[in-house]
């Protein structure tokens, strides 16, 4: 068991070296992220009315589309170099480079995202921290991280990945986004209701479905 | 880590099929390999030596057949086959961004190797490239990436190494230190089994030699029961029937 927790770490170390090395996905994922959050700053106009309203679809649709881009490029240094045969020679279950890729994801949008938000919440005068946020927002990003590592294995053998992820990935991935967009509003509007005893248990099945569902394809789909 | 020595066979495939699509590249391949012995396997382009070794370790699913690989079948022990294996291919396998010792040190830890920084000394003073450790490896040469690649595959000491054209892009010196681990016999059961276009090599390398023609096994024999000249004769045969 050691050495399942042991070969998923070094995944993850590997990706988060090759990160800081190259920056591929922080700095594209982030400048994406922004721009989408500014330009919707100025396409409307941020009463404490609207603000209440779209915020929430405002925040998960720059976390969402910033997501897919570093999905792609996730499985894409895998692929270009023929790495991905480095990983699949390993002695481990395929899930273990599955569950390695997965928290790397995870780590990278959860950066992201904690670089995201404070500007966000300038731009449409939001509190900077909102406690009730932050189990929502790990809770999603780890159900988008999930789906969106099985899709983009999927998608990285196709000829255009780059549009195949997103029509792969966000249809199954809608209940999430509807999850996190709702009981965001919940916490950004401050009236603690009913529900959010809806929303994050919903977000926490949706994540364990998709944490068995999601190895037991990404086996089938990496072997050719 | 050596297998069970009631295992005859390092590896055995029989009735081994394999098609992309709808065209065949493996059409009912067997092939066995004793312990400690080298079997270099020759064939024309498009042969299906590539498909076979991927087959063998584990990257691509085979349509029909057995694969039992240190007594294990592979179909079934993947994994602990992955464990004796060693395996070169055309690609080198590492991450351009990252350096020698950071690529090695990543398939060290997924391979579950102790004394890794020790390990990763040895294999890479065997393979001559100790002064390029903490060079990254989009710097190096494919040649130099090569020998990366020989040493990752050595790392965790398997005793059945499976290489895919391994010298394409290695200088003499290289080819040198590549036939040094083809045929290193410290440890007897060490097996290897080699893809080539190098005749000459698969000669002076192998102690078995089989030829691959349209999916399938044209030619496989000892190199002790026969000459040179007839062997490449029966090389010559086979390939230039399909050409």
């Amino acid at each position: 068991m050691r050495g399942y927790f042991a070969a998923i770490f070094a995944v993850v170390t590997k990706d988060v070296i090759l990160e800081l090395r190259t920056k591929d996905i922080l700095v594209s994922v982030m400048v994406f992220a922004l721009l989408v959050i500014v330009i919707f700053n100025f396409a409307l106009d941020p009463t404490p009315r609207t603000v209440a309203l779209v915020a929430p679809g405002i925040l998960w649709v720059a976390f969402l589309f910033g997501g897919v881009l570093g999905l792609n490029r996730s499985f894409a240094i895998e692929q270009d170099r023929g790495n991905l045969y480095g990983l699949m020679l390993a002695p481990v279950g395929r899930d273990v480079i599955f569950f390695g890729k997965l928290l790397g994801n995870f780590l990278f949008m959860v950066v992201i995202e904690a670089f995201i938000y404070p500007v966000f919440a300038v731009l449409f005068n939001l509190p900077i921290w909102i406690p009730g946020l932050l189990p929502i927002a790990l809770l999603a990003t780890l159900g988008i991280a999930t789906v969106g590592t099985a899709f983009s294995a999927m998608a990285i053998n196709t000829r255009s990945r780059e549009v195949m992820l997103p029509v792969l990935f966000f249809p199954v991935v809608v209940p999430v986004i509807v999850a996190a967009v709702e009981a965001s509003g919940v916490m950004i509007r401050g009236d603690e209701s009913a529900e959010l005893t809806r929303w994050i248990p919903f977000l926490a099945v949706f994540d364990a479905i998709f944490l068995v569902v999601c190895p037991a394809a990404f086996s089938l789909v990496i072997e050719e | 880590m050596n297998p069970s020595p009631k295992v005859e066979l390092a590896i055995k495939v029989s009735g081994l099929r394999k098609a992309f699509g709808r065209t065949p590249v493996l059409r009912s391949v067997d092939l066995e390999v004793p312990w400690g012995q080298v079997l270099t396997l020759l064939g024309p382009n498009g042969s299906g030596k590539t498909t076979l070794i991927k087959i063998l370790a584990t990257l691509t699913r085979p349509d029909a057949g057995d694969v039992i690989i240190g007594g294990m079948p592979l179909s079934k022990r993947g994994q602990s086959v992955r464990r004796i294996i060693g395996v070169v291919t055309h690609d080198p396998l590492l991450y351009d961004d990252l350096t020698g010792r950071q690529n090695l040190r990543f398939s060290a830890r997924m391979f579950g190797v102790q004394r890794i920084d020790q390990r990763i000394a040895e294999v890479t003073e065997r393979m001559g490239m100790t002064p390029r450790l903490d060079q990254r490896v989009g710097t190096l040469s494919h040649g130099m990436k090569k020998r990366f690649s020989i040493a990752r595959a050595l790392l965790h000491d398997p005793v059945i190494l499976l290489m895919d054209e391994p010298e394409s892009g290695l200088d003499q010196e290289a080819l040198g230190l590549l036939d040094a681990v083809v045929t290193d016999k410290s440890n007897p059961q060490r097996t290897v089994l080699m893809t080539t276009h190098s005749l000459d090599r698969a000669v002076a390398l192998g102690q078995r030699m089989a030829i691959l023609v349209n999916g399938r096994v044209a030619y496989q024999e000892s190199l002790e029961s026969g000459g040179t000249e007839a062997l490449k004769e029966a090389y010559m045969r086979h390939t230039r029937a399909v050409s």
